[in-house]
């Protein structure tokens, strides 16, 4: 079930569109505008992209600046630099200065694959939960990625998205509509809770529902596309209902989706639960697939984890 | 510059100066020394140079200034202060809980702020991000940057440097107040970024390199500046740190410290009879 696209197509088309109906919307790269697919945005609006060179820092100064005038930037580099690189920048000049700086941070998790450990943003989520009224969100598909895209875009102040480049599979139907800080629910169910955010999750999340489902337990999965503000009347209602969460996440269990989805459960309604995801370790190289399996980003240990946390019920 | 507006600003920097001195007197520890370097090149752009309007100070068509050296606030508060952005009596809240003047520039509390400074090497970035701005919006106004020595051994600034050299931002002008000294000692003994003309200018900078006390040699590259249709300009202040405060100038130790009323006020009794 391919969306025919690439995510980094339907990113650089939704800032057309948008940029079509607004000046304000501007781009900025450090010289990775053919791996966001920006360069169609430049030959669009050449005035309006702004390549900076392999200077991660300055491109968020220099966002920052724009935004100071008035215009709406969308920088975006690999997540790996967007978070660890530029983390000053980001939260003195654009963050705590109130800006509105849309950074996108690209290639998360596992899906660096290729570049390796240095290029493997297993933190880039936790570091910005930590930037005060920042709104962090990771679209699933190519749907979500244009109705949360757009939805940033005109969201006061700052935010930061993960994006995944490459094509990925279809959840949402087309014209699907989406609010920051509201949880998708994709299947129901009430058994279990599975919340789980991005493609690469959410796939074996639904892959291990479904297999849960031909064995009689009924899981309530969820996208929750925006993990600050996370949906807490949605967590707290998968507790109440279903009583027990599994989080999946493409990221450390550190400060990531299962850390906000375990803050709101242990000061609202605390249930049984379990986290999938990166156990406090930097990334490797090999292929996508090589560490799904490497980390237990797989619906078979979605599986494992889904039944000992039953057992807790 | 005429004779008489040359004396009106050199009248205006002692008083700015004097101020600052008081201001910080009162909560009894600042930044003094890099606020008294800075206090010529402030005043020539505040009282002679900019287009701004205290009545209006987020007007869009506005010259602005990113004071890159955010510790530097306090001159730029007097300044603010006696252009009208807000009332003097702002000045004696420097630093208290709640203030709307904090030790470092941010735009959100402060009426003519233009930028949130406070961690060296960002100010540049942001203000190439002004100048490109402009630009798009087809406002013919500068963007001024106002560097420190620390401000230069960060390497973001040399990044923001190749930037605006690269979209020929004829708009932005840069000042150094070099000063020579940084927190830990004489930049010769701690980082030493000689030769800074040269640096600037294989950079692609238009470099102008003045007494940053003297104001008529201030507005004479200002003016250069401001003519230059091709790229941005950076004008090298030779600067004392803590300059016209008696008990700091010229000293290391005056990036941050203390010192009573009572030394404040005589700073200012000297200032007066200088004047």
């Amino acid at each position: 079930m391919a969306g025919g696209k690439e995510m980094r197509a339907i990113y650089a088309e939704t800032l057309i569109k948008l940029a079509e109906k607004d000046e304000r919307i501007v781009v900025l790269e450090a010289d990775l505008m053919k791996s966001t697919g920006t360069n169609i945005f430049r030959e669009r609006f050449p005035h309006r992209a702004f390549n900076v060179g392999v200077a991660e820092a300055n491109m968020i100064g220099l966002a920052a600046g724009l935004s100071a005038s008035g215009k709406i930037p969308f920088p975006a580099t690999f997540g790996c630099f967007a978070a660890r690189r530029t983390f000053d920048q980001f939260f003195i000049s654009a963050n705590y200065a109130r800006l509105n700086v849309k950074l996108t941070g690209t290639d998360p998790g596992i899906t660096a694959a290729l570049n390796g450990g240095t290029h493997m943003p297993f933190e880039d989520t936790g570091l910005m939960r930590c930037i005060p009224g920042l709104t962090v969100f990771e679209p699933s598909d190519g749907v979500s990625l244009a109705g949360l895209l757009e939805q940033g875009a005109y969201h006061p102040g700052c935010t930061y998205m993960r994006l995944h480049r490459k094509e990925v599979p279809v959840i949402y139907p087309a014209g699907e509509t989406f609010e920051l800080g509201k949880a998708k629910v994709l299947m129901e169910g009430s058994d279990l809770s599975i919340i789980a955010c991005g493609s690469v999750c959410l796939q074996e999340s639904l892959r291990a529902a479904d297999t849960l489902r031909k064995e009689g337990i009924t899981v309530r999965l969820l996208d929750m596309h925006t993990v600050k503000p996370a949906d807490r009347e949605a967590v707290i209602a998968c507790a109440a209902d279903t009583g027990a969460i599994l989080t999946v996440e493409n990221h450390q269990v550190i400060g990531g989706l299962g850390s906000a989805v375990a803050e709101i459960l242990v000061e609202n309604r605390p249930v049984p639960m379990k986290r999938v995801g990166i156990r406090d370790e930097f990334g490797e190289v090999g292929t996508q697939e090589y560490l799904a399996e490497r980390f237990g980003l797989t619906a078979e240990n979605i599986l494992r984890q889904a039944r000992e946390l039953l057992k807790k019920k | 510059m005429e004779a008489d507006l040359l004396e009106d600003l050199k009248r205006k920097a002692n008083h700015i100066r004097r101020q600052t001195i008081l201001a910080i007197g009162r909560l009894g520890v600042g930044h003094i020394g890099g606020c008294m370097s800075i206090v010529e090149i402030l005043v020539l752009l505040y009282y002679r140079h900019m287009h701004i309007d205290p009545k209006n100070p987020k007007m869009p068509d506005r010259d602005r200034l990113v004071l890159s050296k955010g510790h530097g606030g306090p001159t730029l508060y007097s300044i603010l202060a006696d252009r009208g952005f807000f009332p003097e009596t702002w000045l004696d809240t420097l630093n208290v809980g709640g203030t709307s003047l904090p030790s470092h520039c941010d735009m959100n509390r402060t009426p003519g702020i233009d930028m949130t400074t406070g961690s060296l090497g960002q100010g540049l970035s942001a203000a190439v991000g002004m100048a490109l701005a402009n630009r798009l919006d087809g406002i013919d106004r500068k963007v001024y940057a106002l560097l420190g020595d620390g401000d230069n051994n960060e390497g973001q600034t040399w990044e923001a440097a190749m930037t605006a050299v690269q979209y020929s931002l004829s708009n932005l002008i840069a000042f150094t107040d070099y000063n020579k000294m940084q927190i830990d000692g004489n930049i010769a003994d701690i980082m030493n970024t000689e030769d800074l003309c040269e640096k600037w200018r294989s950079f692609g900078w238009r470099v102008f390199r003045v007494d940053g006390h003297d104001l008529q040699q201030l507005d004479e590259a200002v003016a250069g500046a401001r003519s230059e249709k091709s790229r941005p300009s950076m004008i090298i202040c030779d600067t004392v740190k803590g300059k016209g405060a008696f008990f700091c100038e010229g000293q290391v130790g005056s990036h941050n410290m203390a010192f009573d009323l009572e030394t404040a006020r005589e700073a200012v009794r000297r200032l007066k009879e200088a004047d």
